[in-house]
């Protein structure tokens, strides 16, 4: 078991790692001179002028030194100064974190939700309710998430003025965003709870459930529910750790000030410190739910239990 | 009578039906043996006695349980019945029990939630059960999943569940056929003991025509959805009526038996061969052209009924057929 978690945790380390180097090295490789953004405006180019910011920033050092210099001030919790705000990068980082996180957050309660209750609907009902919920769901993901948001904010902010236009700071400000956000994903994972849940109902222990009396609803809760139960919450994770890096337009659209806004800004500007950063986090927020949900799976499923010990 | 199942027929889109008038009848405190390939609806026969029907299917005749008609009855009445008058035990214990649910679960879940009985009492009476049917250490079995027991052990659960609620008829649907040998043994004991001890109906299933007459009191031997023979064991042993009973059981080897192996000729017909006469006809070594075209009925033989168009003949000449 211990020796697991350390495998666990080791592996953890090397894909962070390896991240890191990737992000730093893609900064590193992206056209454009940050020194043009740094120094202010081409009036100040003189060549003295960059080898002094050049300097100062320590970009005239091979890649290696720079890459090593980033890592280690970022294990030692520095992660540098923002190019463009002259901001410590942890403080913009933790002024945004809480949008986003709030975002992501309500968006992925409500596909939950929504896509787990559809799917179920679905594969229960079967006939025209599931045709109905198939083409809806298919429908909703298709529109993209700009026209859906420009379709929101026209209906429910503008016309009905039930909800704010833009901004943020609030529950109700977040609400049209986090549908926004939370359409496609109710499609995708209310197929997958149909989906699993139509294939639970095919097993041999429902039909020897029915075949002891059960009731009809205690048999979708008990054992068809609970077996679709597996495959519904890894999809629901790897949702909700997807969102976490893809709330960008989201976030421009209804002007939020959130990770993802802050990202589109600082690769706009080569506002390399915070690019980094922010591509750390997201990568670091992915490993981490996926992480949860895989750690979730044995609560789940008592026979990746046995497997986990043997391991 | 326990269970009478009276003209039967059962059709689900092929071209034949999948049982066509069976008539079949289990007493208390019998054993009854249904026998035949892969594909001859046995098992359909079994799952109708519950009313768990096929998609679509199309039913006609009648299913009898202690009198009432399980093809009619009303949804409440029919799941009281399948809580505590019949119970099934089925092929692959491995597949019939939910893994990710402990065996505990499995057990008193009849028990709570369809008979209503409080959760500690069901939870002594599942650890009783365990202990009936020769598991030890039962309280540590409860709380084990699925996957932890063999197959062997998962069978005795099932048994367990199926006597759970004290039910009048069991219906084992080919319960041992997935077990290894000894097993295979110790459940058919365990089996024989609980029957015995509580003065049960049984209808065992099984494609084995030498255990089913071993095993059983009389034996139905199905062929295509039709019951072909309906004898007493022994008799049906030693002196087979039906051409396809005689050839099931020139296809099992035995020691000492001197005669070669002689497997039927050609194979158990699809629900889409359309069987206008007797179904055995095309592979039966003596049919003649108007079996083709006759219907099969039973005819009365020594014991019990077989369906053949040729046993008078045969009575006469007194010659096996």
């Amino acid at each position: 078991m211990a020796l697991r978690v350390a495998r666990k945790l080791a592996g953890l380390v090397a894909t962070l790692l390896a991240t890191s180097f990737i992000i730093f090295g893609a900064a590193y490789a992206a056209p454009g001179d940050p020194v043009t953004f740094l120094a202010g405006g081409k009036e100040n180019l003189t060549p003295e002028y960059l080898a002094a910011v050049r300097a100062q920033y320590h970009l005239d050092d091979p890649f290696s030194v720079q890459y090593g210099r980033w890592l280690w001030d970022a294990l030692n919790g520095d992660l540098g100064r923002s190019f463009q705000y002259n901001d410590e990068v942890l403080d913009l980082l933790a002024a945004r974190l809480p949008t986003t996180l709030g975002l992501v957050a309500y968006a992925t309660v409500l596909f939950v939700v929504i896509g787990v209750a559809l799917g179920v609907l679905a594969a229960v009902r079967g006939g025209r309710t599931d045709s109905t919920v198939v083409a809806g769901t298919t429908f909703a993901t298709s529109v993209p998430p700009f026209v859906a948001a420009t379709a929101l904010i026209s209906v429910f902010g503008v016309q009905l003025g039930w909800f704010p236009v833009a901004g943020g700071g609030s529950f109700t400000h977040l609400t049209l965003p986090a549908i926004t956000l939370a359409l496609g994903a109710v499609a995708i994972i209310s197929r997958v709870t149909r989906q699993a849940m139509v294939e639970q109902r095919e097993l041999d222990h429902v039909t020897v459930a029915r075949a002891s009396g059960l009731a009809e609803r205690l048999i979708v809760v008990r054992h068809v529910f609970r077996g679709a139960l597996g495959p519904v919450v890894t999809m629901c994770g790897l949702v909700s750790a997807g969102m976490l890096a893809g709330t960008v337009t989201v976030e421009t659209v209804f002007g939020l000030s959130g990770i993802g806004s802050l990202l589109v800004g600082a690769i706009n500007t080569h506002d390399f410190p915070v690019t980094q950063a922010v591509l750390l986090l997201m990568v670091v927020a992915y490993i981490t739910v996926t992480t949860l949900v895989e750690l979730a799976q044995p609560l789940i499923d008592p026979r990746a239990r046995i497997e986990r010990s043997r391991a | 009578m326990l269970l009478s199942v009276e003209d039967l027929t059962l059709e689900a889109g092929g071209r034949r039906p999948i049982l066509r008038d069976v008539a079949l009848q289990v007493r208390r405190g019998e054993i009854v043996g249904l026998v035949g390939e892969s594909g001859s609806g046995k098992s359909t026969i079994a799952r109708a006695v519950l009313r768990l029907l096929p998609q679509g299917a199309r039913v006609s005749g009648r299913v009898l349980v202690g009198g009432e008609d399980v093809l009619t009855m009303d949804d409440a009445r029919l799941r009281a019945l399948r809580a505590s008058d019949v119970s099934m035990i089925y092929q692959d214990p491995r597949s019939s029990l939910n893994p990710v649910r402990r065996i505990g679960d499995f057990l008193t879940e009849r028990m709570i939630l369809t008979l209503g009985r409080p959760a500690a009492e069901a939870r002594s009476r599942a650890a009783e059960l365990l202990a009936a049917v020769g598991m030890r250490d039962p309280e540590r079995r409860l709380r084990q999943y699925p996957h932890e027991l063999s197959g062997g052990m998962l069978q005795r659960v099932v048994i367990a569940a199926a006597l759970a609620a004290d039910p009048a008829l069991i219906l084992a649907d080919e319960a041992t056929s997935a077990l290894d040998v000894t097993t295979q043994a110790e459940t058919l004991a365990l089996l024989r003991t609980v029957q015995a001890e509580r003065g049960l109906g049984m209808l065992f299933i099984t494609h084995d025509l030498h255990l089913a007459s071993a095993f059983c009191d009389r034996v139905h031997v199905l062929y295509a959805g039709t019951v072909v023979e309906s004898r007493p064991a022994a008799d049906l042993f030693a002196d087979p009526r039906h051409p396809y009973t005689a050839g099931l059981l020139g296809c099992t080897p035995e020691l000492g038996d001197p005669r070669p192996l002689r497997p039927i000729p050609g194979r158990p017909p699809s629900l889409d061969d359309l069987l206008p006469g007797c179904p055995f006809s095309p592979r039966c070594p003596h049919a003649e052209a108007e079996c083709e075209t006759w219907a099969p009925r039973p005819v009365a033989v020594e014991g019990g009924v077989a369906a053949c168009r040729l046993i008078p003949v045969a009575v006469q000449e007194r010659s096996p057929v």
